[in-house]
């Protein structure tokens, strides 16, 4: 029995035969004769097609169209499909002739002046990988449910690719904000990241319980009666707090605490009624600037929000703009190098920088506005003249817009306040609505990365946080402002009675703690 | 019967030749039989405009005058269509 400490990134338990997937175990091939070789390589090569061809039907954007395309018409290069069969008839095998060819292109991509081809390094390893996996055989390990899948990082394409019911994942390196994270807790997926390498057996059973942060491989006997007895109690707990999922929340004195959602993706609301949430308290815009080389149209950007608004039926849609930067870059468009990115040229840092970056976005809002109750939130405001620039730049849009007889609103400006110095001088901001950002906020006044494992403990609000927050909702009540929390602090259940108790009555959760957070609050 | 044909158009896309440009052309010129060429530079080099990894490779930007030229039966039909699809900015006939 081994047992590994990792960082909870999506709570939850799961119990299964442990599936190692990546790059970090791929089964040793026995070579062939070259005319074997040549036909395996083939063979891994059309697999490779045909897998492609499968995503580029699911993709619906062009942009991420374009990038498999262009692996699609690598796969059939004679530049490509040359050299490696002179490698394979000069007597090596097919994964290394086809490693070195790509090598050669990676290099030279990786070389490139230029971000965008630099990027395209990464698509081109992704593109090594799956026909190097199709020829060991490891893209046929499907995951089957029931699974502790481990792996040193996880692409986001293949977490969205996979059925988890049932599953967990172990990750041995990642963050809890990475992107898998995110989607993982959204789609309540336990997850475990930073367990650090380890040697696994074959064949290993593993038990993963990601409410205390632990993998358990090949358990004894009591430790399996341990973790059946906490899963039972956590499901118990579960199917008790699913019967609040549709009712409005309220403590147990009665009174009304909206309970809204964070969105990252509008796909997401799919699985979502629209009749178990007061409303969206946080829109992340970042995936319409990912995976892309142009920036995102007005009008591209208007049906994604329009989408948004109609799908919540009146209630209130709270869109961020965006924030890139920090732990969120954006290849081309954020800043390259920053020594500390978190304290860099982030949020309506590069927004202002940007402005016609924003302007675009603004005139889709305005737009969107007509359609919805659709609220916009500036990010990383530390002075006021950020959030009045903004204003500025929203005013202007809405009058170029009906001056242009397209029809438009001037949408509530609010601001996520992050900033220590606008926390603490909440008053000076003239803002709709304040949202607080309770994971940059709690790094920023405790000087400690959200992302370094090792401070973890200095991550958990604190006296200063708790004053912080008790006296922006004084301020909220005093100016007649609402003030909700978005951070991942209003989606952790034992911190909702203090987070009540500072004067919070709105909290924007993650989808998979709805439920859960709603019954925390009618226990308080 | 062979024949030649040779033309040089601007590039006015947003971004040059990234992927979704680079695929456009490739898939383009290998609908042609004859030998198709393009650079950046009248006196060359050469690259084969029907492989993705030379035609993307050539990391071309916006604003390059990008020179075509073609070899074979369908040379000068070839070398139209390809100036054409530049100057749609690669939009789709």
């Amino acid at each position: 029995m081994l047992e590994l400490v990792g960082t909870p990134a999506a709570p939850g338990m799961a119990a299964g035969p442990v599936v190692r997937i990546g790059s970090t175990r791929r089964r040793e091939r026995l070579r062939r004769a070259a005319s074997d070789e040549l036909s395996e390589i083939g063979n891994a090569i059309a697999a490779a097609q045909a897998a492609l061809a499968v995503l580029m039907e699911s993709v619906g954007d062009d942009e991420a169209a374009g990038i498999l395309a262009f692996q699609m018409a690598l796969l059939e290069d004679d530049e490509i499909t040359r050299p490696l069969a002179e490698g394979i008839a000069a007597g090596a095998g097919a994964d290394e002739a086809w490693s070195k060819v790509m090598n050669a292109l990676i290099a030279d991509y990786e070389a490139s002046e230029d971000i965008y081809f630099r990027g395209r390094a990464a698509d081109l390893a992704d593109l090594r990988e799956r026909v190097l996996d199709a020829l060991t055989g490891a893209d046929a390990e499907t995951i089957a449910p029931g699974s502790i899948v481990v792996a040193e990082d996880l692409a986001p394409s293949r977490f969205l690719a996979t059925d988890w019911s049932g599953s967990g994942l172990v990750l041995t390196r990642g963050g809890i904000t990475s992107h898998v994270a995110i989607l993982a807790r959204s789609r309540g997926v336990p997850l475990l990241v930073g367990v650090g390498p380890f040697e696994l057996s074959d064949a290993c059973e593993a038990l993963l319980d990601s409410h205390e942060g632990v993998l358990v491989i090949d358990p004894d006997p009591p430790a399996r009666e341990r973790f059946e007895h906490r899963r039972t109690a956590h499901e118990d707990r579960a199917r008790a707090d699913r019967q609040h999922l549709a009712t409005e929340a309220r403590t147990a004195a009665g009174e009304r605490v909206r309970v809204m959602i964070n969105v990252a993706r509008p796909e997401e609301l799919d699985a979502i009624d629209p009749g178990h949430v007061d409303g969206i308290g946080l829109v992340r815009t970042e995936f319409l600037f990912h995976d892309r080389r142009d920036l995102p149209s007005e009008e591209e950007q208007y049906r994604v929000y329009r989408r948004i608004a109609e799908w919540a039926q009146g209630k209130p849609v709270t869109i961020r703009t965006l924030d890139a930067g920090g732990d969120k870059p954006i290849p081309g468009l954020t800043h390259d190098g920053e020594s500390n990115p978190f304290l860099g040229v982030r949020g309506v840092r590069l927004s202002l920088e940007r402005p016609e970056i924003l302007e675009v976005q603004l005139r889709a809002l305005a737009r969107a506005a007509v359609l919805g109750n659709v609220k916009v939130m500036v990010p990383m405001v530390a002075v006021p003249h950020e959030l009045d620039r903004v204003r500025e730049l929203l005013g202007k849009a809405v009058h170029d817009l009906r001056t242009a007889g397209t029809e438009a609103e001037l949408p509530p400006l609010g601001m996520m306040v992050e900033v220590p110095a606008a926390a603490l001088a909440i008053e000076r901001f003239d803002a709709a609505f304040y949202s607080i950002g309770s994971n940059d906020l709690l790094q920023y006044l405790m000087a400690a990365g959200r992302d370094e494992p090792a401070l973890a403990s200095l991550s958990k609000p604190g006296p200063a946080f708790w004053r912080v927050l008790r006296e922006l909702c004084e301020h909220g009540t005093a100016a007649g402002r609402e003030v909700s929390l978005c951070g991942d602090l209003a989606s952790d259940i034992g911190s909702i009675a203090q987070l009540l108790a500072s004067g919070l009555r709105t909290l924007s959760v993650a989808q998979a703690a709805l439920a859960s957070v709603k019954a925390a609050v009618s226990r308080v | 019967m062979s024949e030649t044909a040779q033309s040089s158009v601007v590039i006015e896309h947003e971004v040059g030749l990234h992927a979704r440009p680079s695929v456009k052309l490739t898939q383009l010129a290998k609908s042609f039989r004859s030998r198709i060429e393009i650079s950046t530079a009248a006196e060359g080099p050469w690259i084969d405009a029907k492989s993705i990894v030379k035609v993307m490779g050539s990391k071309t930007p916006k604003g390059a005058l990008l020179h075509v030229r073609a070899e074979g039966e369908d040379a000068e039909t070839a070398v139209q269509a390809i100036v054409a699809l530049v100057e749609r900015d690669f939009e789709t006939a």
